[in-house]
């Protein structure tokens, strides 16, 4: 070390200099950003393999013909496809084989692959390195699912694949109008309590905001922390409970407002309620800790029952299942009606599909790829699914009467209480980031600070009006 | 020999500057491009001229950036050398002179290694153990420390000290480094120089402040520049400590993160460049002053 000091006089100014060069390095350079989803062959339908359509192969597929799938390996698992999905595909079709392969990299790996014109028939289109699915849609590389959603489910009879699905299901992988993505698994939103403690407690399930703060009051007296989220980097969970909420006064409406950028959406009544109302549960009953903690540690401290209620989706239960003690039973209940004038009624409950598989347009045997996930659709490929992800899907009633864990059967029972009162909620935090940045502050501001509703909604009507105005900023809109 | 002397640098530079032009300079030219569209990230450029820089002039958020920057520019290079300087005087001369040469503290050649430890650890690391430091509730080590009957201290959640803490861990990190390089940087004074001021009398003080700054007022200006280039950094710690990465409410939010989240975040890659380029000219300004700084002190060295 000392060597390189002793002479600092000559080494000194080359030093500065070469620091300064270092720092030009450090400023990250966004020119090396060239993505492009643009490309792949426009040739390559010739090639396509092809069957005749029947009434036994409504899609047409060639019987001989492989198909290859890509799945996402990541929370849920590959099992569902290696030992459920193929399998029932190959007992319809022996001779087509299925070759599967696995990436937690979905956009390193299939991306390059799309733009060389060679893309796998079926792919999973998850995780963090998801593909940016609009993209792939406007460059043609996603087949149209109309036919798949019209032809006849494969073991529930009399209906066809988009009959037997929750309602929302098909609409959510649509664009423009056309169905091009399969959102598989079913989240299902509410408010999660440990259904052990509440029974021993005596505690019943609140279903109006009276009862609610009154139950937090009873339960604040116990010395537990009624209600609870994770401001550090959870902050959504409760803004989909208040937008939830704002959804239940007025109707699914107000959501879509939002989600359309319209002027005057977030100074709406409805919002302006739920905010006035989770705001006060922000002020009395809340833990102001919480603010600087992450998911983890408060859905740690809801298994030692340290928190009563806890606003998330049905991938809690598994998602905590090796910190959850033997006795904790995990039960969702749908958010209290903030009002008495409610538009929709207490049981309504935000249920969304996610997780994304699509066929590529372009690739060798995209009727065989969606064949995959009309067998996907089935009744059977869907129970075994939930049994190995202890996740819900999109088809309606699959894992009715199956016992498989108590969070999901509360879950499914949630659902089938909410009749046709279920909606799929908003979808301006994937359409407009930087909103839903701003929502995340808004909301934390809002429950941790004093829980003032018009500023809540003054600064997202700023914010949402600002995106409106943002000519660099692509737009969708919702009906 | 001399007719072989430009193939030969020519061979030894070809691949350097290669490199350099087609993964700094030619990213750069390509920020700057960038900046003057809207580009999304994806799909086609548009070119909207200055309309990022006179969004980014309104942005609150982009001046919040900019004012933390500056906070983490002017106090991280001081409190860090003065620390550094501090515990390598004390390692190296603090002990007094015994037989005729300076020695440090007792111990000193534990402490050395000691100080050196955080420089070993990944960043993300040090993040991830100062989230628990500062963690918010009892279960936080500095929260843990204190007496039971005291609120807890919110830290990275209160946003009057998000940046107080971010500022904490990036000179717990840097000062063990800074003590090494002090520490080289004394051990090239002349031992006479301090003989000879000992003779006369002078105390441990003096002989820091008459003789070991000034000696090493090189040494010190360069660690400046390090330090003030980490200072417009800061990125992981922020990243991975913060609430809401940059919050509460942009509380600790900085130009580093603002431009990743913008670029990789919020599909604004045009937006993303113009920060990018507004960095770029902060960067430069700081290198330039001191370098402009350096020249006229050169004749104290």
């Amino acid at each position: 070390m000392t060597d390189i000091f002793a002479k600092p006089e000559l080494d000194r100014r080359t030093l500065l200099r070469r620091a300064a060069a270092v720092g030009l390095l450090a400023t990250p350079a966004v020119g090396m950003l060239s993505a492009c989803v643009g490309g792949g062959s426009d040739d390559s339908d010739s090639e396509q393999a092809t069957g005749t359509k029947s009434a036994d192969n409504p899609l047409g597929i060639d019987p001989k013909a492989g198909v290859e799938i890509v799945i996402f390996n990541g929370g849920l698992g590959t099992a569902y496809a290696t030992d459920v999905d193929t399998p029932l595909f190959n007992k319809k079709w022996p001779d087509a084989k299925v070759t599967y392969s696995a990436t937690e990299q979905i956009s390193t790996v299939i991306q390059p692959r799309i733009n060389a014109g060679n893309p796998p028939d079926m792919i999973n289109n998850s995780g963090s390195n998801l593909m940016d699915f609009g993209a792939i849609v406007k460059a043609g590389q996603a087949a149209d699912l109309t036919d798949l959603f019209a032809a006849p489910s494969l073991d529930i009879p009399g209906k066809t694949v988009a009959e037997t699905l929750v309602p929302g299901a098909v609409e959510q992988g649509s664009y423009d109008g056309k169905p091009f993505a399969m959102n598989y698994s079913y989240t299902v939103f509410g408010l999660w309590y440990n259904k052990a403690l509440f029974a021993k407690n005596n505690w019943t399930v609140p279903t109006t905001w009276a009862e609610f703060t009154a139950l937090c009051d009873k339960i604040k007296a116990a010395g537990i922390t009624p209600f609870g989220y994770a401001g550090a980097n959870a902050s959504y969970y409760m803004v989909r409970a208040l937008l939830t909420s704002a959804g239940k006064i007025g109707t699914e409406q107000v959501l879509k407002d939002i989600d359309n950028l319209k002027e005057g959406a977030w100074q709406n009544d409805a919002i302006k309620q739920a905010a006035q109302a989770w705001g006060e549960i922000g002020n009395k009953y809340i833990n102001k800790t919480f603010l600087g903690l992450k998911h983890t540690e408060v859905q740690l401290q809801q298994n030692q029952d340290k928190v009563a209620f806890y606003p998330c989706g049905s991938w809690l239960e598994n998602e905590q299942a090796k910190d959850t003690p033997p006795g904790f039973e995990y039960a969702i209940a749908a958010y209290p009606s903030v009002t008495a004038a409610d538009k929709l009624p207490a049981p309504a409950i935000n249920a969304a599909a996610g997780e994304i598989y699509f066929a590529a347009a372009k690739g060798k045997n995209p009727a065989g790829g969606k064949e995959y996930l009309r067998t996907m659709l089935s009744k059977e490929a869907a129970l075994g699914f939930t049994k190995l992800t202890k996740s819900l899907t999109v088809v309606a009633g699959a894992s009715d009467g199956v016992t498989i864990s108590p969070g999901l059967t509360s879950a499914n029972d949630a659902v089938t209480k909410a009749g046709k009162d279920i909606f799929m909620g908003y979808l301006f935090d994937t359409w407009y980031k930087k909103l839903d940045d701003e929502s995340r502050g808004a909301v934390n501001d809002l429950m941790f600070k004093g829980g003032d509703a018009q500023k809540f909604c003054d600064r997202m009507e700023k914010a949402s009006q600002a995106v409106a105005k943002d000519s660099s900023v692509t737009k969708f809109t919702r009906s | 020999m001399r007719r072989g002397k430009y193939p030969f640098i020519i061979g030894f530079l070809i691949v350097p500057v290669a490199l350099y032009c087609t993964f700094v300079v030619a990213a750069y030219i390509q920020t700057f491009q960038l900046s003057l569209s809207n580009w999304s990230g994806l799909g086609p450029i548009e070119y909207v001229g200055f309309d990022n820089f006179t969004k980014l002039w309104h942005d609150e958020l982009f001046w919040k950036s900019i004012r933390h920057n500056l906070f983490l520019l002017i106090l991280l290079p001081i409190v860090t050398i003065i620390l550094a300087l501090v515990f390598a005087f004390l390692l190296n001369v603090g002990g007094g002179h015994k037989g005729g040469t300076t020695r440090g503290v007792w111990g000193s050649k534990i402490y050395r290694v000691i100080f050196f430890f955080p420089q070993l650890l990944a960043l993300a690391i040090v993040a991830v153990i100062f989230g628990r430091v500062f963690g918010p509730d009892k279960s936080g080590m500095l929260n843990g420390l204190f007496p039971a009957d005291w609120k807890p201290w919110l830290f990275l959640a209160d946003e009057r000290y998000a940046m107080l803490c971010i500022l904490i861990v990036l000179i717990w990190q840097a000062v063990g480094f800074y003590v090494v390089l002090f520490s080289a940087g004394m051990g090239s004074i002349p031992a006479e120089i301090y003989e000879a001021a000992a003779l006369d009398g002078a105390t441990r003080i003096t002989l820091f402040f008459r003789i070991t700054i000034p000696l090493l007022w090189n040494t010190v200006q360069v660690a400046w520049v390090y330090l003030g280039i980490a200072a417009f950094d800061a990125f992981a710690l922020v990243n991975i400590m913060t609430v809401d990465r940059g919050g509460p409410n942009g509380a600790s939010s900085v130009l580093s993160l603002m431009i990743y989240r913008n670029a990789f975040e919020f599909s604004q890659a045009g937006y993303a460049s113009a920060l990018g380029v507004v960095l770029f000219f902060l960067t430069l300004t700081f290198a330039a002053l001191t370098l402009r700084v350096t020249r006229r002190d050169s004749v104290e060295a």
